[in-house]
C-alpha cells in the first residue's frame, strides 16, 4: 500500500461513523495530503466510493486486509 | 460543484424510527449537501436534552426478536407490561455492540455539521411542549418556513 499522511482507525464503527469520521479528518488536512482509513463495517466498501464521488476527494485504493478494510483518500 | 439540498420532516418520535432522520442528515452533511430537519409532532421529542425514547413491538410484526420470539411469541403478548422497556434495552444493547452511534451522538455531528434543526411552533403549542427540555441552536417556525427551504431542495424526505 502507498505512503499515507494521517491514519483513521473506524474498526468497530457502524453506519454512517466511518464516513462522519473521515470527513472530519479530512477537514484537518491540507490538500493533496493522504488520509488512510481502516474499516470493519463491509458497508464501508460502497460508502467510501461514494463519498469519493460525491466530495471530490479522490480513492486512491480500496483493499482488504485480514477481515478489515482499507482506503486511501487524497484529499481534494 | 454547487451545493445540493437535503430537506428531511421528521414526524417519529420512537427510538428506532429517530435513527433515519439523524443519519441521513449527517452523512448528507459529510458529502457536502446543505441539510434541514422539520421536526413535527411526535419528532419534536428527538430534540429533547434528555432522549428517552423507546421501541415497541406492538404493532410491529417485522421486528427481529431475540430467541427467534418473532416465530412463536403470541403478538398479543407483546402489550404486556414491561415488554417495551425489554425491548427497549435489547435494542439498546446490540446497536451498542454492533457500534451503531446513539442517538445523542448522531444529533451532535449534525449540529456540528451545521445541520438546521426546526421545530414546528404548531406542535410546541398544541401539546404545551416546553422549550427549556429541548436542545439549544433549534429555530422555532412554522410550515411556511419549512418550504422556504423545502422548495429549493434536490431532495425532500418525510420520515
Amino acid at each position: 500500500m502507498a505512503d499515507f499522511d494521517e491514519e483513521l482507525d473506524a474498526s468497530g464503527l457502524n453506519c454512517p461513523l466511518p464516513i462522519l469520521r473521515a470527513k472530519k479528518t479530512l477537514a484537518g488536512m491540507d490538500a493533496g495530503k493522504v488520509l488512510r482509513i481502516v474499516a470493519t463495517d463491509p458497508g464501508s466498501v460502497k460508502d467510501f466510493e461514494a463519498f469519493s464521488k460525491q466530495t471530490g476527494n479522490e480513492l486512491m485504493e480500496s483493499g482488504e486486509e485480514g477481515g478489515k478494510f482499507t482506503f486511501l483518500i487524497k484529499k481534494a | 460543484m454547487e451545493e445540493k439540498k437535503l430537506a428531511i420532516i421528521a414526524t417519529k418520535g420512537t427510538l428506532d424510527w429517530a435513527y433515519p432522520p439523524f443519519i441521513l442528515a449527517s452523512t448528507a452533511s459529510a458529502l457536502g449537501y446543505e441539510t434541514e430537519i422539520f421536526f413535527t409532532f411526535y419528532g419534536l421529542q428527538l430534540l429533547k436534552k434528555d432522549l428517552d425514547l423507546k421501541v415497541s413491538p406492538l404493532g410491529n410484526p417485522g421486528m427481529p426478536m431475540p430467541m427467534g420470539m418473532d416465530k412463536w411469541f403470541p403478538t398479543l403478548l407483546t402489550a404486556l407490561p414491561g415488554m417495551e422497556s425489554m425491548m427497549t434495552s435489547m435494542m439498546k444493547k446490540k446497536m451498542a455492540s454492533k457500534g451503531v452511534a446513539s442517538l445523542e451522538e448522531l444529533r451532535e455531528l449534525c449540529q456540528e455539521a451545521e445541520v438546521r434543526l426546526i421545530a414546528c411552533q404548531m406542535t410546541v403549542d398544541l401539546f404545551e411542549l416546553d422549550t427549556a427540555t429541548f436542545i439549544d441552536g433549534v429555530e422555532y417556525a412554522g410550515a411556511a418556513r419549512f418550504f422556504e427551504f423545502a422548495g429549493e431542495s434536490d431532495i425532500c424526505l418525510y420520515i
